[in-house]
C-alpha cells in the first residue's frame, strides 16, 4: 500500500499533481491512499509501505513553509519517493539548501547511475523554480542546469526534480515495486 | 480564487471551466484566441468566433485576441491578452484544458510564471477514454467540427460524443493508434451543451470543406 502525499495548496492543483500519480498506479493496480500533508495522522504510517511525496504549481511555495509537517521523515526508514517540491521537503529536512533554477517543460536530463529503470539521456518534464541540494544525497542525475535525480546516502529516500508523473511514468511503478 | 479560462470552445476547454466551477473558482473572464493560421500549434482554430455564442450562455464575459498565428508571436499575443483579463478582471490564475501537449502546456506555464499568475490544468494527463466518459455523465453536448488525420474522414463531422463514438474510436485507437479524444489533433470538437450552459445552442448554419483525411465544418450557432 503506497501513501501519496500532496503538496497542493489549491483544490485544482491535485487534478494536475495528484490524479495522475494515482492514474499511474491504478492502472497497475497498486493499492494507494492520498492525504494532504496537513491532513496526515500519524498511526496511520504503519499502513503504508512506501511513500510519495508530490509535486505542486510554479506559484505554490507554502509547504516550504510547512516543513514541521514532514519532520516525522526522519524517523522512519520505508522507501520514500520525493517528486520536485517532493525532492525539496527530503533535501530541505537533511540540511540541504535552496536555489533558484527554473526549468519548464520537455528537457534533456542524463542519468549518471541507473535510476529505477533511467539511463543515460532521457527527456523529462520539468516545472520547478527551485531546487535543493544537499551533501546527505547522492546524486544519479543532471539537466544542464541543476541536479534532477538523487537518493539519500543512508536511507531509501528518493528525490526527482522531473515529473515522472507526465513523462517516463513507469518510474513510478518501479518504484512501487522496489 | 478569480482565474481567466484559455476558451476554444471545445471539450477540452469546457471541461476544464466546468471543474474549476464545481471546486469553487471564480471562472471571471474567458480568453479565446482568434488564429489567422490554421494550423496553429497552439491554439484550436475552426469556428473560433462562435464561442461568443458559449460566452453569452454561460453568463461568462469574452476577451477575442486576433492572431496572424505565427509560432512565436501568437504567444506575444497570448501574453497580452492575460495581461488585460490580469487589468480589467483582477485575475490571479489562469485555467487551461491542456491534456498532454507538453508543448501548450509548458508555454502557458512559463507565461503564467513571468505574470506571477497561478496556472491550472486540471485535465493534466487524464486518460481519454476518461476523459471522453466523463463528458458524458457529465452531460456535455459535443460535436466534432474538424479532422485531420487518417483514416477519419467527412463521415466524423458532426457526430455527437457518445457512447458509440467512444466504441468507434477504441476501434480507431487499437488499429490506427489515433488518440481518442483528439489530443494528437486529430479532431477538432465544439461544445453545445453543458450544465454551465443556462439553454443548449443549435447549429442553424454549416460550411464543410476539406479533402482526404482533413475536413472542417465551420458552424454557425444559435
Amino acid at each position: 500500500m503506497i501513501l501519496i502525499i500532496q503538496c497542493c495548496r489549491e483544490k485544482l492543483h491535485y487534478f494536475e499533481f495528484v490524479k495522475p500519480i494515482e492514474d499511474v498506479l491504478k492502472k497497475d493496480e497498486i493499492l494507494f491512499e492520498s492525504v494532504h500533508y496537513s491532513s496526515l495522522n500519524k498511526r496511520v504510517f504503519s499502513k503504508f509501505d512506501k511513500i510519495i511525496i508530490s509535486g505542486t504549481s510554479l506559484k505554490d511555495n507554502f509547504f516550504l513553509q510547512d516543513l514541521e509537517y514532514f519532520s516525522w521523515l526522519k524517523k522512519i526508514d520505508k522507501p520514500v519517493l520525493g517528486i520536485c517540491a517532493g525532492m525539496h521537503i527530503l533535501g530541505l529536512l537533511f540540511n540541504g539548501v535552496l536555489k533558484r533554477r527554473t526549468e519548464i517543460g520537455l528537457t534533456d536530463v542524463f542519468f549518471e547511475k541507473e535510476f529505477f529503470g533511467l539511463k543515460n539521456n532521457v527527456e523529462c518534464y520539468e516545472l520547478h523554480n527551485f531546487y535543493v541540494e544537499s551533501s546527505e544525497f547522492e546524486v544519479f542525475a543532471r539537466s544542464r542546469n541543476c541536479l534532477q535525480a538523487v537518493k539519500h546516502k543512508e536511507k531509501p529516500f528518493y528525490g526527482v526534480l522531473f515529473h515522472p508523473e507526465v513523462r517516463n511514468k513507469r518510474l513510478l511503478t518501479v518504484f512501487a515495486g522496489i | 480564487m478569480k482565474c481567466a479560462a484559455l476558451f476554444s470552445g471545445g471539450k477540452d476547454s469546457t471541461y476544464a471551466v466546468f471543474l474549476a466551477r464545481k471546486h469553487g473558482y471564480d471562472v471571471s473572464c474567458l480568453i479565446s484566441i482568434a488564429s489567422e493560421n490554421p494550423d496553429s500549434y497552439m491554439f484550436h482554430t475552426p469556428s473560433i468566433l462562435q464561442v461568443k455564442k458559449q460566452s453569452e450562455v454561460m453568463g461568462v464575459p469574452l476577451i477575442i485576441q486576433r492572431t496572424m498565428g505565427e509560432k512565436e508571436k501568437e504567444l506575444k499575443d497570448l501574453k497580452e491578452v492575460i495581461q488585460k483579463a490580469k487589468i480589467d478582471f483582477e485575475i490571479e490564475g489562469v485555467i487551461t484544458g491542456s491534456v498532454e501537449s507538453a508543448y501548450q502546456a509548458s508555454r502557458v506555464q512559463r507565461i503564467c510564471n513571468e505574470m506571477g499568475l497561478e496556472c491550472f490544468n486540471p485535465l493534466w494527463q487524464w486518460d481519454q477514454f476518461e476523459l471522453l466518459q466523463e463528458l458524458i455523465r457529465e452531460h456535455f453536448d459535443v460535436v466534432v467540427i474538424s479532422v485531420s488525420a487518417y483514416p477519419l474522414d467527412k463521415s466524423w463531422l458532426g457526430r455527437r460524443i457518445d457512447e458509440y463514438f467512444i466504441k468507434e474510436v477504441r476501434k480507431l485507437f487499437n488499429r490506427f493508434g489515433i488518440n481518442p479524444a483528439g489530443e494528437g489533433g486529430e479532431f477538432e470538437t465544439f461544445v453545445l451543451g453543458c450544465p454551465l450552459f443556462r439553454r443548449s445552442l443549435t447549429i442553424v448554419d454549416k460550411q464543410v470543406s476539406g479533402k482526404d483525411n482533413s475536413w472542417r465544418m465551420e458552424i454557425t450557432v444559435l
